[in-house]
């Protein structure tokens, strides 16, 4: 099933400019901002086609399901915030896995979905982050994983956080084997996600303007009781304090990533 | 001792004063029962040691029914006491010849993060922890506890350090959290977290994390990979702060209570849900009433698992420690029934131990409910209950196995 997370109009105003901008032009554009360059969310599914050759992604472990280990509820029950937002997106949890071609160099992709409880990671999220690295291993490809998350899920509680020692540890072993792991951050890529498979790329990419960081700006807000210094958590700010290689636009990015893989990938 | 009714005598020991928490009233009440017959017995002569004797051991009665029962919020409360020993205590009394290291060699020196070489009974070990702080002074110091990135980096020096001589690691956590604020940002808080992570994962030595009070998140874990993992009985390991959880899913602060429930994250439910080897019991109630006994707990716990550690070969260890943390999963999986299930066929076995403990968490026959509710066919239940039943072997079993062996 296809999914667009553009909203039933024809025109909308930029997040960013503030223009009022065609969306269709936008959606041509990769969906970026015609006017400024502003990148906005994409799903999964749009990402996926928008990176890799034309019809050669094949999803791998695409029958994973959450469940709910801690019949967890707070205004709803768990697993009814889960079946809503399953039929909204179409998807099973907030990640898609698979192979894939990027002009013509094979790699095992994961793109998180930020549309799927803002691509929180429970325990399906870090199962096939870990499958996918695992995946890598075995066949001996480059690895990229497009980054985007609130972070852990907490209705799964610990067993969600306990994925960040997972994804790092199976990473620790990919590493271990010299296989080639390429992170592309894009917007948001926070918490328990930035602070696990997030930050552990051989290669940090990220897209303009994104939001990177570990603690909500609320909360640093609060502690701090200070304004925060202008663009704090963007991919600027982090690429200014070293811990982003590159920020890469959209449509760069096939490019970048396929030169890259020829400097590393095996 | 009635100064507004918040300090009074433990246990009619030391003159400790102590922060009474609410539902702890009912004991202060007896304590201070005990202390006008003390005075009483003092001033006119009379022997009223009977009574006392019998209050004495109301007090005790009392003290266990109130702690076997906190509620998750109780637990909260009752980790964060100001009373509550921290790592500074746990060394003061059970490790010899302390010698702390501070230098992170890249930044600067985190106080809420404490590193160094000690002896725990004829061990000598790697003691790595957070620092919570024992005064005011002290606690701005070490920002309650809630270390920078140069706090995660200064552990995995000394860890490295440790392992390139041997040394097992025991990390003691007690901390809120990774520090929230603008330079914690800028060096990259999240990269010394998942870095620490990454190589603890790896480390040539045995590695030992106990809770010993908050188990905040990211910040807890980030000095929390190792071959065993154990909390005190009264501290909590959570994915969240009950507080940020109610904020986020309730909008507001008063659910507090409601997401402590919630978020399962007590040393009983957290054994329940297999993510912690172990549950050190605290001494005749609870640790902040009984420091040194705590300690002591401690103290036996690690040099018993340290023994058991240190037998097999560094890669069986490694090897354990790495399926101990792949194996952490609860999901469902159907039978794949696209072309790549043949590729997939080695990897199949591999994740039914994980769907074991997947399967094995939602007993009570909830696979098929589950196939209904993602939307998969009947069928697929099948193959979960199988897969429960063959997936208890390996490395998931064997936890399970130890675990009982030294539950309290």
């Amino acid at each position: 099933m296809k999914k667009r997370d553009i909203p039933a109009g024809i025109w909308d105003s930029c997040q960013s400019c503030g223009h009022m901008v065609y969306l269709k032009e936008v959606e041509e554009n990769l969906n970026c901002c015609p006017e400024c360059g502003h990148h906005r969310r994409v799903n999964a599914r749009t990402r996926i086609e928008q990176l890799v050759d034309t019809g050669s992604f094949v999803e791998m472990f695409a029958d994973l399901a959450p469940i709910d280990p801690l019949k967890f509820k707070d205004r709803i029950p768990y697993k009814e915030r889960l079946k809503e937002v399953q039929k909204k997106t179409g998807e099973l949890d907030a990640i898609v896995v698979g192979r894939a071609f990027i002009r013509g160099r094979a790699v095992v992709l994961a793109v998180m979905n930020s549309d799927f409880i803002m691509a929180s990671m429970g325990s399906v999220v870090g199962e096939k982050v870990t499958r996918a690295i695992e995946a890598a291993m075995e066949s001996d490809l480059s690895l990229i994983i497009v980054t985007a998350s609130g972070g852990a899920r907490m209705q799964e509680g610990m067993v969600s956080l306990m994925q960040m020692a997972k994804t790092s540890a199976a990473l620790a072993k990919f590493d271990d084997a010299h296989g080639l792991y390429v992170v592309v951050a894009t917007d948001p890529t926070t918490a328990g996600v930035a602070a696990s498979f997030a930050s552990l790329g051989d290669i940090i990419i990220a897209e303009p303007g994104c939001m990177i960081g570990f603690a909500g700006p609320r909360v640093i807000k609060n502690t701090i009781k200070q304004e925060l210094p202008a663009g704090f958590q963007t991919a600027e700010f982090m690429l200014e304090h070293g811990f982003v290689d590159r920020i890469v636009k959209r449509h760069d990015l096939r490019r970048e990533l396929a030169r890259i893989i020829d400097y590393c990938g095996k | 001792m009635r100064s507004g009714g918040r300090v009074g005598l433990i246990m009619g020991r030391e003159m400790n004063p102590i922060t009474y928490l609410d539902f702890e009233k009912p004991l202060l009440r007896i304590e201070e029962d005990i202390n006008l017959l003390e005075l009483e017995q003092q001033q006119t002569g009379q022997d009223l040691s009977g009574e006392i004797k019998q209050q004495r051991a109301r007090l005790v009665a009392k003290t266990k029914r109130l702690y076997s029962h906190l509620t998750p919020w109780e637990t909260v409360l009752v980790a964060r006491h100001p009373q509550r020993p921290l790592i500074t205590d746990h060394i003061q009394n059970i490790v010899t010849d302390f010698c702390e290291l501070h230098g992170d060699r890249l930044h600067g020196d985190d106080r809420a993060m404490i590193t160094g070489f000690g002896r725990i009974g004829g061990h000598k070990v790697m003691i790595v922890g957070h620092n919570k702080g024992k005064d005011t002074k002290e606690r701005v110091a070490c920002n309650f506890g809630c270390a920078h990135p140069e706090g995660y980096r200064k552990s995995l020096e000394k860890m490295r350090l440790a392992a390139k001589y041997k040394l097992p690691v025991v990390c003691m956590i007690d901390t809120q959290g990774a520090f929230p604020g603008v330079g914690a940002e800028e060096r990259g808080i999240s990269h010394a977290i998942a870095v620490n992570m990454m190589e603890m994962s790896r480390l040539g030595t045995p590695i030992i994390c106990i809770v010993i009070g908050e188990g905040g998140s990211g910040g807890a874990l980030g000095i929390g990979v190792g071959d065993r993992v154990a909390v005190f009985q009264h501290g909590f390991y959570s994915v969240i702060s009950a507080e940020g959880c109610a904020a986020i899913l309730w909008k507001t602060h008063e659910q507090c209570a409601r997401a402590a429930s919630a978020l399962k994250f007590t040393s009983k439910d957290l054994m329940k849900l297999d993510m912690i080897d172990d549950v050190i019991p605290e001494p005749l109630g609870v640790a902040h009433r009984h420091p040194l006994e705590a300690s002591q707990a401690l103290e036996k716990y690690i040099t018993d698992t340290l023994r058991e550690l240190k037998r097999p070969k560094i890669e069986t260890l490694l090897k354990r420690r790495y399926d101990r943390f792949r194996n952490i999963a609860s999901f469902f999986e159907a039978p794949s029934d696209t072309e790549k299930a043949k590729n997939d066929k080695p990897r199949v076995k591999k994740s039914s131990g994980t769907k074991g403990r997947a399967g094995s968490r939602s007993r009570s026959g909830t696979p098929s409910r589950e196939a209904a509710s993602s939307g998969r066919v009947a069928e697929s239940s099948s193959s979960l209950s199988t897969s429960s039943a063959t997936g208890s072997s390996g490395s998931t079993g064997s936890v399970r196995r130890r675990t009982n062996g030294s539950t309290p």
